[in-house]
């Protein structure tokens, strides 16, 4: 292979891109990003970025060795179509990459609220651009209302609280990432926001926002109106996969994908949040958004892609992983809450925010949950990807 | 010199947070070799102390960065900048570390006592 294109040049584009030269591969890397900025890190964006504590610089994911990279960055034109048979991309300014594989990493995007686009006050969040916007309007006791408390709301929810807003945050389900990590432990969760001075409505959907201009209100379900300055959408993430439709890629919720990744498409593969890879487990695609898995599955597919060379051809992808910082806690999850018929506190309590608690199906653990307990999440992490087939 | 323990108070395989600024962690691998590093990853704000200890390689329980304990040489990413090592000496059986007077790699956004 003489050229290798990636489309997408965020974690997981850039971690393709090194996986490349780190397995020996010596031919041109292209690398074709939407966003005019060179790869930068996302979860500080709700944290750190957001509280105004480091710069953009500091999101910087290229180290000055990077360099090694020897890649052709191609930035600030989304591509619009890829050719089966070719397998020429096209960029949205009219640019055509032709080249012998392609990496597809174009990730997601932020679920939007329908007819909110003009709204000024209303905010999503994904990018740098959405943070710098957001964080303007974080005014100290301005009144923010956070529509979805996932990891984006919950964070937003945390940091805006501790910039001094009168934060509410509003969930349909029944508590805080509920689908991640159960109700069980959810509610822990809202817990941990009721202890923050942060109005949970939880089981509750909203039924429009209120504002001509800008935003006035969140309207919820019930009737409920809820004043606000600010309003954050974080109902959860789009795959951007609608450049493909065309292609003959299979798509589903996301690009599926062999279980390292290979594409339906001969030398296409996919990684990141677009990506749907087989999950063994589950036996169907399934598409999975963490941070980690977009730094770790890189490797795994383009071992697959370029056929060994040293590389384990069945390199195993570990179990789902994620953290969220919320206020002073730091919780860390890893494995499949949605196996489990039971959750011990196994350490610490919920009240305390300290809680270690393990997921089981029968006897077997499944999952596992710390809040501030880093060494004893670790360890029971380590375990369950030695026992749990992924 | 900072006194950290007596030596038989860390066992093999144990790590231990020493809160100066900024704090330093101490491990004792399980081939008995004592190393004082920085304690905090210098990708983002977690503790080394609470990471996994394999050989001479600490890794952080964040992100799962992989520094060598003997150069503080990033052995796996996401970090990018080496962790500062400290001198270790083994006095009237206590372990004693002499702190480097190098700049220490703190990840963004974080500061300690007077630096901040």
């Amino acid at each position: 292979m003489k050229t290798i294109t990636i489309v997408g040049a965020s974690l997981a584009g850039l971690y393709a891109a090194q996986a490349l030269r780190a397995q020996g591969y010596d031919g041109e890397v292209v690398v074709i990003g939407n966003e005019l900025r060179r790869p930068y890190d996302r979860p500080p964006l709700s944290k750190d970025f957001l509280a105004g504590k480091i710069d953009a610089d500091a999101l910087n994911l290229e180290s000055a060795g990077d360099d090694d990279l020897q890649a052709n960055w191609l930035l600030g034109s989304p591509a619009v179509s890829l050719s089966t048979t070719t397998r020429e991309v096209v960029l949205a300014d009219g640019t055509r990459v032709g080249s012998d594989a392609v990496v597809i990493a174009t990730g997601a995007r932020a679920r939007e609220l329908p007819g909110t686009a003009n709204l000024a006050g209303v905010h999503v969040l994904r990018t740098i651009d959405d943070a710098v916007a957001l964080r303007s309007e974080l005014l100290p006791g301005a009144r923010l209302v956070v529509i979805g408390a996932g990891f984006i709301g919950g964070e937003v929810a945390a940091t805006a609280k501790t910039l001094g807003l009168d934060v509410t945050v509003v969930e349909a389900m029944a508590s805080p990432l509920a689908g991640p990590l159960g109700v069980e432990m959810g509610a822990v969760v809202s817990g941990l926001h009721e202890a923050h001075g942060v109005a949970l409505r939880c089981g509750v959907g909203v039924q429009r926002l209120v504002g001509s201009e800008r935003v006035e209100g969140v309207e919820l379900a019930d009737g409920t109106l809820l004043p606000a300055d600010v309003v954050v959408v974080g109902i959860g993430a789009v795959p951007n996969i609608e450049w493909l439709v065309n292609s003959g890629a299979a798509l589903g919720n996301g690009i599926e994908c062999d279980h390292q990744g290979r594409t339906s498409i001969p030398g296409v593969i996919a990684v990141g949040d677009c990506a749907a890879w087989h999950d063994v487990r589950l036996g169907r695609p399934h598409r999975v958004e963490h941070w980690t898995g977009a730094m770790e599955r890189p490797a795994v597919a383009v071992a697959a892609l370029l056929g060994g060379g040293g590389w384990s051809e069945d390199r195993q992808v570990n179990i789902p992983y994620f953290w969220s910082d919320q206020y002073d806690v730091r919780i860390q999850f890893a494995g499949h809450a949605a196996d489990a018929d039971s959750v011990t506190v196994e350490e610490g309590t919920a009240e305390g925010h300290n809680l270690l608690a393990v997921y089981r199906r029968g006897d077997v653990p499944v999952a596992v949950i710390g809040m501030n307990q880093p060494r004893l999440f670790g360890r029971w992490r380590r375990q369950l990807n030695a026992a749990v087939s992924v | 010199m900072i006194r950290v323990c007596p030596l038989s108070a860390l066992p093999r395989g144990e790590a231990l947070r020493v809160d100066v600024e900024p704090p330093i962690a101490v491990f004792h691998t399980e081939e008995g070799e004592i190393f004082a590093v920085d304690d905090t990853c210098t990708h983002q704000d977690a503790s080394l102390a609470d990471g996994w200890l394999e050989g001479c390689e600490i890794e952080c329980p964040l992100h799962a960065s992989k520094f060598n304990l003997r150069t503080g040489e990033v052995d796996a990413p996401p970090a990018k900048r080496s962790i500062r090592t400290h001198t270790v000496h083994i006095e009237d059986d206590s372990i004693c570390v002499e702190l480097s007077d190098e700049q220490p790699n703190l990840p963004p956004g974080v500061t300690f006592g007077a630096k901040s």
